[in-house]
């Protein structure tokens, strides 16, 4: 069964139709990358996953449960997209850590009131308890921080950290809200050449734990690597997927054989 | 009265007499334009058009006319138009409402401020918060709201330097506020006349708070440089 299942998925930026129908399955612990040149799409697809952008047309599934559908308004209430949204977890080009908190209590940020936020709707609650769920909390994100290989950069705040080490505390941070399907969006494309293996060797080891991923990306070398299915993206359409084999090596369409000539 | 080492006593207690209310009208100023230059901020940058068009034609006509005209009308003009007494009797009455024009003056002002400072933020900031679930409460509370009192602190410190002198303005409506107190021994008060010395007196007074505010200002703009 598929985890993710978007089908017909369509917006427009007042007249401008940036995806026209987009349909496409993944499976649970695989990992698609999304490849095209600037303008296809690929990051207003991944926005609409996350509902930074609200899709104009089409229906989406995680786990087979519509989390979205254009035709149906409560699915565009912000409660009920604040909670389906958290399917995805979101990894930016800009890596956007808040830069009045530690790498830590970025990564613990949300997930604390998130436990705060139940707490309060609780009847009856003792703050004790708070405290220990924020403990628990305090030492998964220590742990995921660890797993970053960042142990030693938890109490720096993001100027002090280096571009690479930002993005893996970003990483880190998406990952303590428990995502599904982790969503990248470029996650290289503003680090220096030097620091972009180490982002990527996070990624792998993610897929090595059967992380599912959803990775828009430049890195055509990474996304044969790291993939089990690509799509190449043109114009706000699905021009072709397949496995990389399919799509790198038996290139069908000639948009994609234009596109991969590039590179 | 003959010699300053006898005056000095009387003008210095004079004058605490009216720093007091100068300092009074600085801080309920300061305590009603900080929240409500918020709000006026959040509704300029509103996506219901005629709300933010509207707050947006107010802060025009309260920063494009003199703070005193605006004084002189809303003390006067219930009185004289309305034949209503609203503000209360005598230094009371001057004091409600010069703390009314000042806080709606000022709150115009700061609300360009915060605007120019919420902006400054960057878009990713909201929508990293919107990612990992969070409400827009939490967004503005705990993400946004410290990056906007780094990004104001500096023009935050220009206006509320000003406001200190600003208050003196309310001596317009003869509010007792220190020039007022330091003008009434040019006239004649408590047996001193034509002495222009307790103004400079006054001066002094204006010096020392707002260098003490640009102390604790400055302080406040240090602390904040542990972020970027």
């Amino acid at each position: 069964m598929a985890i993710l299942e978007v089908s017909h998925l369509k917006k427009s930026f007042g007249k401008t139709k940036v995806l026209k129908d987009i349909n496409f399955t993944l499976e649970k612990n695989e990992v698609l990358s999304i490849i095209g040149s600037s303008g296809s799409g690929k990051t207003t697809l991944l926005r609409c996953l996350n509902f930074l952008e609200i899709p104009n047309g089409g229906v989406i599934k995680v786990n087979d449960e519509v989390i979205f559908d254009s035709e149906k308004p409560e699915y565009k209430q912000d409660k009920v997209i604040r909670e389906n949204r958290l399917n995805f977890g979101m990894v930016f080009q800009s890596f956007n850590l808040f830069p009045q908190y530690t790498a830590l209590d970025n990564v613990m940020l949300a997930r604390k009131l998130k436990a705060q936020n139940n707490f309060k709707a609780q009847k009856n609650f003792n703050i004790a308890d708070l405290k220990r769920e924020f403990e628990v909390i305090r030492v998964e994100c220590e742990g995921l921080l660890t797993k970053m290989g960042l142990s030693n950069r938890m109490d720096k705040y993001p100027h002090q950290l280096s571009g690479g080490q930002c993005q893996r505390v970003a990483i880190a941070r998406a990952l303590a809200m428990k995502p599904n399907i982790l969503c990248f969006d470029e996650p290289t494309s503003a680090l220096d050449p030097e620091l972009t293996g180490e982002v990527l060797k996070v990624i792998k080891e993610l897929k090595e734990e059967k992380m599912t991923m959803v990775i828009v990306t430049h890195e055509m070398e990474f996304a044969r690597d790291v993939s089990n299915e690509v799509i190449f993206m043109d114009g706000g359409h699905v021009v072709e997927c397949g496995t990389p084999d399919e799509v790198f090596n038996h290139t069908k369409e000639e948009r994609t054989k234009q596109f991969l000539g590039k590179f | 009265m003959d010699t300053f080492m006898e005056q000095l006593p009387i003008v210095v207690n004079s004058l605490n007499i009216g720093f007091l209310q100068t300092l009074k009208l600085f801080f309920v100023t300061l305590l009603g334009a900080l929240p409500i230059g918020l709000l006026i901020s959040f509704a300029t940058r509103s996506k219901i058009r005629p709300l933010s068009a509207f707050f947006k034609i107010i802060i025009w006509i309260v920063r494009g006319t003199p703070l005193m005209i605006q004084l002189l009308i809303i003390y006067y003009f219930p009185g004289l138009v309305l034949h209503q007494n609203i503000w209360g009797m005598a230094e009371t009455g001057r004091f409600n409402a010069s703390a009314v024009a000042f806080i709606f003056n000022y709150a115009c002002y700061f609300s360009e401020i915060f605007r120019g400072g919420i902006s400054r933020i960057p878009v990713g900031q909201e929508e990293a918060g919107m990612v990992l679930g969070m409400s827009k409460k939490d967004i503005f509370f705990k993400v946004k709201f410290l990056q906007m009192v780094k990004n104001i602190l500096p023009p935050m410190t220009n206006e509320i330097l000003t406001l200190v002198k600003d208050t003196s303005l309310a001596r317009i409506i003869a509010l007792q506020e220190v020039i007022w107190a330091g003008q009434a021994f040019m006239k004649g008060s408590q047996g001193i006349s034509g002495a222009i010395w307790p103004l400079f007196f006054t001066a002094l007074y204006y010096l020392i708070c707002n260098g003490i505010l640009t102390i604790i200002l400055g302080g406040m703009e240090k602390k904040l440089e542990y972020f970027k």
